[in-house]
């Protein structure tokens, strides 16, 4: 493998941009790396950390102050036009026409890329089947949802099979079942015909899957290798804590969290996973609380990239730690009995019922299209309800909508507040808009400020704030109103690691608060933080239940300890057959 | 059909720019807007200027104080009734006649004194007041010079009849070429046409570039083997069509309904349109390929492409009688060169003279507006991250 | 009093974004000082300086007199003298020059023997309205050399029809004022519609509606609290852009500030209603700008700012009724020019406002239905 030629090589690269004082800030600062044919290699790195750039200058859409970019061993600058008759890219936000339908786009990157006439109808047909979109060929690209996006884009840079293919970040939006069809696709290339791919990720599920991992950060290449050398590491500093019977993992993971010398702790299959630098402390700890303790559990990728990564960004207090409410089945924050939705003569969401108990996290699932953000949008009192009955903190939706709404916190799946205006701008005039004003509307901004770290940033322009920072400042003007109900679509869809981390921390001090917190995601693991979840597919109830529950459901002699992907795709499949 | 296709493998580029060219078709078939403001504006602006502007005056109304009573102040009167561009209205004093002004239901007033019969007689000077609205001025000078040209044929009829002595020593004798009738449509629809280019060619296109910058698919196109000067070539020729469509819809119709005259020849006017047209488009490429933004562009397309066409161009402002700064500037504006070279077209003919000129002045202003758009069109994103 | 609040907390955003992004700050100021500047100076419908070529092939001291006449107007400008009619289409064709004047070899000997004498006058048909205007003032110029010619003489032919012109509102018949006083019109209708498209089409494009829809507004609120910012501007730069008509250009100012404020307001509103209309129609931001330009267009033609209402044939005149430019320039000419008070210009409110009304309902139905 060592003796594979390099497909694409970075010498000593530093870029920079002009910045808003005047000055430049650097994306790339003197980084060496390289990627061989035959590979596929995995670009990780927080926000900010130069993935984006690093690709743009290989497929020669940017220049280099200084330092080499090899491109199949060409120079993407000066030989550009053989340079991209043997490369396939895909930009972060692939760039679909939306006025055209699915076949006419694949018909014109095809053109564009020369692909011979001959090859084309089975490389559709291929391509389609793997996206899932053959039924759609027809459909205007605009009318896709934001997976079906992302496939689309997928299939017209890999149109070609080209020599070297860049990915930025191409399963952003895209859910699980999906995710292991492009997976599908990028390994059959490498394998078939020995290409060179590069995937620029933030899933580090997918780091793992490489062949060769760069870690970057802040324009500085942290280090490169296979992945499963990385994790190698961290043999003996990762440990599984089963929480002691009727302790929630929260609570457990949050505890872990504090700890002097904690690198990282997370849920996964019920369990709490600590990566830490003193292993005992842990083991007291778990001990103190009744938990069991598994050593010697196989570190993955994720814990060594958090060990990279230690130290190099600040880290957020936790906040509170009690539960202000506990959640009983017959304390209901929200209410929905026989929910439909139609578009026309399609039926977007098919009499839907289930209840979300006061004070928990309720997770709502489902793969690309199966109806959860209609679900979404018809409690948020965005999209109108076609049947059925929905109930939001005691109010009914269709009766008293307005009243409803003053009881809920919304944020969108995209940043959606005003990119010109300052941040306190912007909480100043979300608090107004929900009736606040005179000395508590300044108490209820100084505390949202001080809660999300933003007081620094209190009159930067909201547009201009990190990726990180903007997520903050959305939520800080969620809750500024004090909701009852807090509603988040697919808050964590293209946020690094890093800043997952950080919010589900957030959620959950908002949840023990009190707050109910509704949730859409397309990352499973992050299910394990909610207190119950419900999975959707083609507009129906898949499952309800706590994350344990839904992992019963997958539980086999085979396969003992699956985890919420397992059984979520699982359930996918198995209602797929049905149908 | 497997022949055409081996034909187009062998040439990469002509297949890469068909399947863009057909892209780019589909999306203005599917665009009601573009649509709209290339080919429904063209009409509409068309019968706008062909019914809505005219610098003629008809039926004006004009209040006569007729003081009077003698045969030669009546004849003044029914001069001025038969002229079709006066619709009298008596009224009994100045006051009387004064109020009709203000109140905005006569346009002017002729008061014709007592003393215009015995001043008449005499020989000497004989003055009747002229009171106009002054507000448009045009109209008021207009007015004026059909009120002078009444009096003449008052004068001539009783010049006729012998009542008047002696004759005028110097009559001026007018003759117009071109448009003997002095129709103001003959003059503004040629004009027109370049308004009509102007849309297409500057506005539509700068809007559909720059929002392939917006929307991001530029980036994804970019890096594929699409070169340059084939996605130019794609993007200019459905707008060229376009914006020829705008200008013989125009034309045909200024013909067909309004009567004006095609005295040169169509060859000529295409041609000349073309060389226009492209230069238009150029701009347009040059602003939306600078900008990148479809509000800043459209913004820009109206400031640099519409305003000058319609004020800097002679189209309805005649510029030799702008400052002089004006005027220079007017020697940048295609439009200028366009719409003299259209008016002669239309009225006069292949005047080679003129035509020659302009059509050497725009091919320059399209080669270089082109070339611009050439070079500002890289495969590369801008210096700032995009 | 929440509602007032809320409706102020909205206004007060879209005020700050309107003012901190650089691209609408300068369509606030940039487009219409632009605008002002260009139709002040290249908007005139006055005529100076006609080129003419002259034929004197009398060559006689009354030949030179007359045509001495004309090199002293400054309406005319004498660019060459010829030797025979014949060669005056190589100046006439290619547009050296606009006129020829031609003298025949016996035009003195005409005068002198009593029968009448020609100036032949040849004029480029192609500008019409030059060519007109022009012609008039050849008619002028010979009418006075032959009052004078006849006075020196004595006898017949000095009587005569002598008119004596005045003008009210505009005495020197300058055509800049009646572009001038139209403008503020003008500005208000672009600022107004570009603002408000804008301030849509932007929600759309960021995606920053929902965050407004799910807020416990309603729709009245949101509309009024997106109208005021782009209101307040229009109506801001119009008074301005009048107060710099005046000052700049030296147009006279002869009514009153609330009759010029009343005329500006109503129209911005009714501009308001017509922006937001077209908004609610289009699904893109290229649909919302071509959207606005084609209604801006039409009205500007149909509205009497550069070319009178009057010459338009009847049905099309009844058309402009709907036209809610129409009764602002009017409005603004009549305070500017005319003398107009407050309670002369409520003929040209009342029609804005019921426009205006109009566009507004239509919006607000269209909205809800396409947020449904």
């Amino acid at each position: 493998m060592i003796d594979a030629p390099a497909a694409l090589s970075f010498d000593g690269v530093t870029r920079s941009f002009p910045d808003r004082h005047g000055g430049r800030t650097t994306a790339l600062r003197g980084v060496t790396w390289l990627a061989r044919a035959g590979v596929v290699t995995g670009l990780v790195g927080p926000d900010g950390a130069g993935k984006t750039t690093a690709l743009r200058l290989a497929a020669g859409l940017l220049t280099p102050d200084s330092g080499a970019v090899r491109v199949l061993d060409l120079d993407p600058v000066a030989q550009v036009g053989v340079v991209r008759d043997r490369i396939g890219y895909m930009p972060q936000r692939f760039g679909l026409y939306e006025d055209l339908t699915v076949g006419e786009n694949l018909r014109l990157f095809a053109d564009l890329q020369g692909v011979p006439h001959a090859a084309r109808p089975d490389r559709f047909a291929q391509l389609m089947r793997i996206a899932g979109l053959g039924p759609f060929l027809d459909r205007l690209a605009g009318r896709l949802s934001g997976g079906m996006k992302q496939k689309l884009g997928l299939a017209c840079a890999l149109l070609k099979e080209p020599d070297l293919l860049l990915l930025d970040e191409p399963s952003v939006g895209v859910d699980p079942v999906s995710r292991r069809e492009l997976w599908k696709i990028i390994d059959g290339l490498v394998a078939g015909r020995g290409i060179g791919v590069v995937v620029a990720t933030a899933y580090l599920d997918e780091a793992e899957r490489c062949g060769e991992v760069v870690v970057l950060d802040r324009g500085e290449v942290l280090a490169t290798g296979a992945p499963a050398g990385f994790a190698a590491q961290q043999r003996g500093r990762v440990l599984e804590l089963e929480p002691a019977p009727g302790e929630p993992p929260r609570a457990l993971q949050v505890a872990c969290a504090e700890l002097p010398g904690t690198i990282d702790s997370t849920i996964r299959a019920g369990r709490v996973r600590v990566v830490t630098a003193s292993p005992p402390r842990v083991e007291q700890l778990a001990a103190a609380r009744g938990a069991r303790s598994h050593a010697g559990v196989t570190p993955s990728f994720e814990d060594a990239f958090m060990a990279q990564l230690a130290g190099r960004h600040e880290r957020l207090p936790v906040g509170r730690r009690e539960r202000a409410v506990e959640p009983a089945a017959d304390d209901v924050a929200v209410r929905v009995r026989d929910l439909s939705k139609r578009f026309g003569a399609f039926a977007a969401v098919r009499s839907v019922s289930f209840d979300v108990r006061r004070g928990e996290i309720f997770g709502l699932l489902g793969p690309n299209g199966a109806g959860k953000t209609t679900t979404f949008r018809m409690l948020c009192g965005l999209t109108s309800i076609s049947d059925g009955e929905a109930t939001v903190a005691g109010r009914d939706l269709r009766r008293a909508g307005r009243l409803a709404r003053l009881q809920l916190g919304y944020m969108a799946q995209k940043f959606s507040l005003y990119g010109a205006l300052s941040v306190v701008e912007n909480l100043r005039f979300f608090g107004r808009a929900y009736g606040l004003r005179g000395r508590r509307l300044r108490e209820r901004i100084q505390v949202g400020l001080e809660e999300f770290g933003l007081v620094e940033r209190r009159d930067d322009e909201a547009g201009r704030l990190p990726a990180g920072y903007k997520q903050r400042l959305a939520m800080a003007a969620a809750l500024l109103h004090e909701p009852a109900i807090l509603f988040l679509d697919e808050p964590t869809s293209g946020v690094d690691p890093l800043a997952r981390r950080e919010f589900w921390q957030r959620i959950n001090a908002v949840a023990l608060g009190g707050t109910t917190v509704v949730v859409t995601t397309h990352f499973l693991e992050e299910a394990e933080f909610c207190d119950r979840m419900l999975i959707m597919a083609r507009g129906a109830v898949l499952a309800l239940g706590t994350p344990d529950e839904i992992r019963t459901l997958a539980r086999t002699a085979a396969h003992p300890e699956p985890s919420i992907e397992d059984a979520f795709i699982l359930l996918a499949e198995r209602q797929g057959d049905a149908a | 059909m497997s022949a055409r296709r081996g034909w187009l493998v062998a040439r990469p580029g002509l297949g890469r720019t068909l399947g863009f060219l057909r892209k780019e078709t589909l999306q203005i078939v599917r665009d009601p807007s573009s649509i709209a403001l290339a080919l429904v504006m063209p009409v509409v602006l068309t019968f706008l200027f062909g019914y809505g502007v005219s610098l003629d005056a008809e039926d004006v109304p004009i209040a006569v104080v007729l003081e009077d009573p003698g045969d030669a102040a009546r004849d003044l009167v029914a001069s001025l009734q038969g002229s079709p561009q006066f619709e009298v209205v008596r009224a009994d004093s100045m006051p009387a006649a004064e109020r009709l002004v203000r109140e905005h239901r006569a346009e002017a007033v002729l008061r014709i004194r007592r003393e215009l019969g015995e001043g008449l007689a005499a020989g000497g000077p004989a003055p009747v007041q002229l009171l106009l609205d002054g507000v448009d001025s045009n109209r008021a000078r207009l007015i004026g010079s059909y009120v002078d040209a009444a009096i003449g044929r008052a004068a001539a009829i009783r010049r006729l009849r012998g009542e008047a002595p002696g004759v005028p020593l110097v009559t001026a004798v007018p003759r117009t070429w071109f448009n003997p009738a002095l129709r103001s449509t003959h003059f503004l629809v040629p004009g027109l046409v370049a308004l009509v280019m102007t849309l297409t060619g500057i506005l539509l296109t700068a809007l559909v570039v720059a929002r392939e910058w917006e929307r991001g698919t530029m980036e994804a196109v970019l890096v594929t083997p699409l070169r340059p000067g084939e996605f130019l070539l794609a993007k200019l020729l459905p707008y060229y069509a376009l914006g020829m469509g705008g200008m013989l819809l125009a034309s045909g119709i200024g013909v067909t309904v309004f009567g004006v005259p095609l005295r040169g020849s169509f060859a000529a006017l295409f041609a000349i349109s073309s060389l226009f047209l492209l230069a238009s488009l150029g701009l347009g490429l040059v602003i939306s390929s600078s900008v990148r933004q479809q509000f800043v562009a459209a913004q820009a397309s109206i400031l640099a492409g519409f305003l000058p066409a319609f004020f800097l161009s002679g189209l309805l402002f005649d510029l030799g009688s702008t400052p002089p700064a004006i005027r220079v500037i007017s020697h940048v504006v295609p439009a200028r060169w366009f719409v003299e070279a259209s008016h002669t077209l239309f009225m006069a003919g292949d005047i080679g003279a003129v035509l020659w000129r302009d059509a050497g002045v725009l091919a320059l202003m399209a080669f270089v507006l082109l070339a611009i758009a050439r070079r500002k069109t890289t495969t590369r994103l801008a210096e700032d991250r995009a | 009093m929440i509602w007032l609040r809320q409706v102020w907390a909205l206004a007060i955003k879209e005020f700050l974004t309107i003012l901190k992004d650089k691209r609408s700050r300068f369509l606030v100021i940039g487009p219409p000082l632009i605008q002002f500047f260009v139709f002040g100076y290249a908007a005139t419908f006055d005529v100076q300086d006609v080129a003419y070529a002259v034929v004197d092939q009398d060559r006689s001291p009354e030949s030179r007199d007359l045509l001495a006449r004309f090199a002293g107007s400054r309406n005319f400008e004498c660019v060459a003298t010829l030797d025979s009619p014949a060669e005056l289409r190589a100046w006439i064709d290619p547009m050296h020059a606009r006129l020829g004047l031609c003298i025949a070899a016996d035009f003195s000997e005409r005068l002198h023997s009593g029968r009448p004498a020609e100036l032949q006058v040849v004029a480029d048909g192609r500008n019409s309205n030059v060519s007109g205007i022009a012609l008039g003032y050849v008619q002028a110029i010979v009418a006075d050399w032959n009052r004078e010619l006849a006075t020196t003489r004595g006898g017949g032919g000095g009587g005569g029809v002598e008119v004596v012109e005045r003008s009210w509102y505009n005495p020197a018949l300058q055509s800049r004022w009646f572009i001038v006083s139209g403008l503020p019109a003008q500005l208000v209708l672009v600022v107004v519609m570009l603002l408000t498209s804008l301030s849509v089409a932007r929600e759309r494009e960021q995606g920053t509606f929902d965050q407004t829809l799910v807020a416990p507004l309603n729709g009245v609120q949101i509309l009024i609290g997106k109208s005021v910012p782009p209101f307040l501007f229009g109506l801001v730069d119009g008074l301005l852009l009048s107060a710099g008509a005046v000052a700049w250009f030296g147009v006279p100012f002869t009514g009153t500030v609330p009759a010029l404020v009343a005329v500006l307001g109503v129209y911005a509103l009714a501009v308001l209603g017509i922006g937001l209309f077209v908004s609610s129609l289009s699904a893109t931001l290229q649909q919302g700008l071509l959207g606005s330009f084609v209604v801006t267009m039409p009205a500007v033609i149909l509205s009497g700012f550069t070319t009178p209402i009057e010459n338009m044939p009847r049905w099309l005149q009844a058309a402009t009724v709907a036209n809610p430019a129409r009764y602002a320039v009017a409005g603004a000419r009549a305070v500017l020019l005319e003398g107009a008070e407050l309670g002369t210009v409520v003929g040209f409110l009342v029609p804005m406002l019921a426009v205006g009304a109009v566009c507004l309902v239509s919006a607000g139905w269209l909205f809800r239905l396409r947020s449904a």
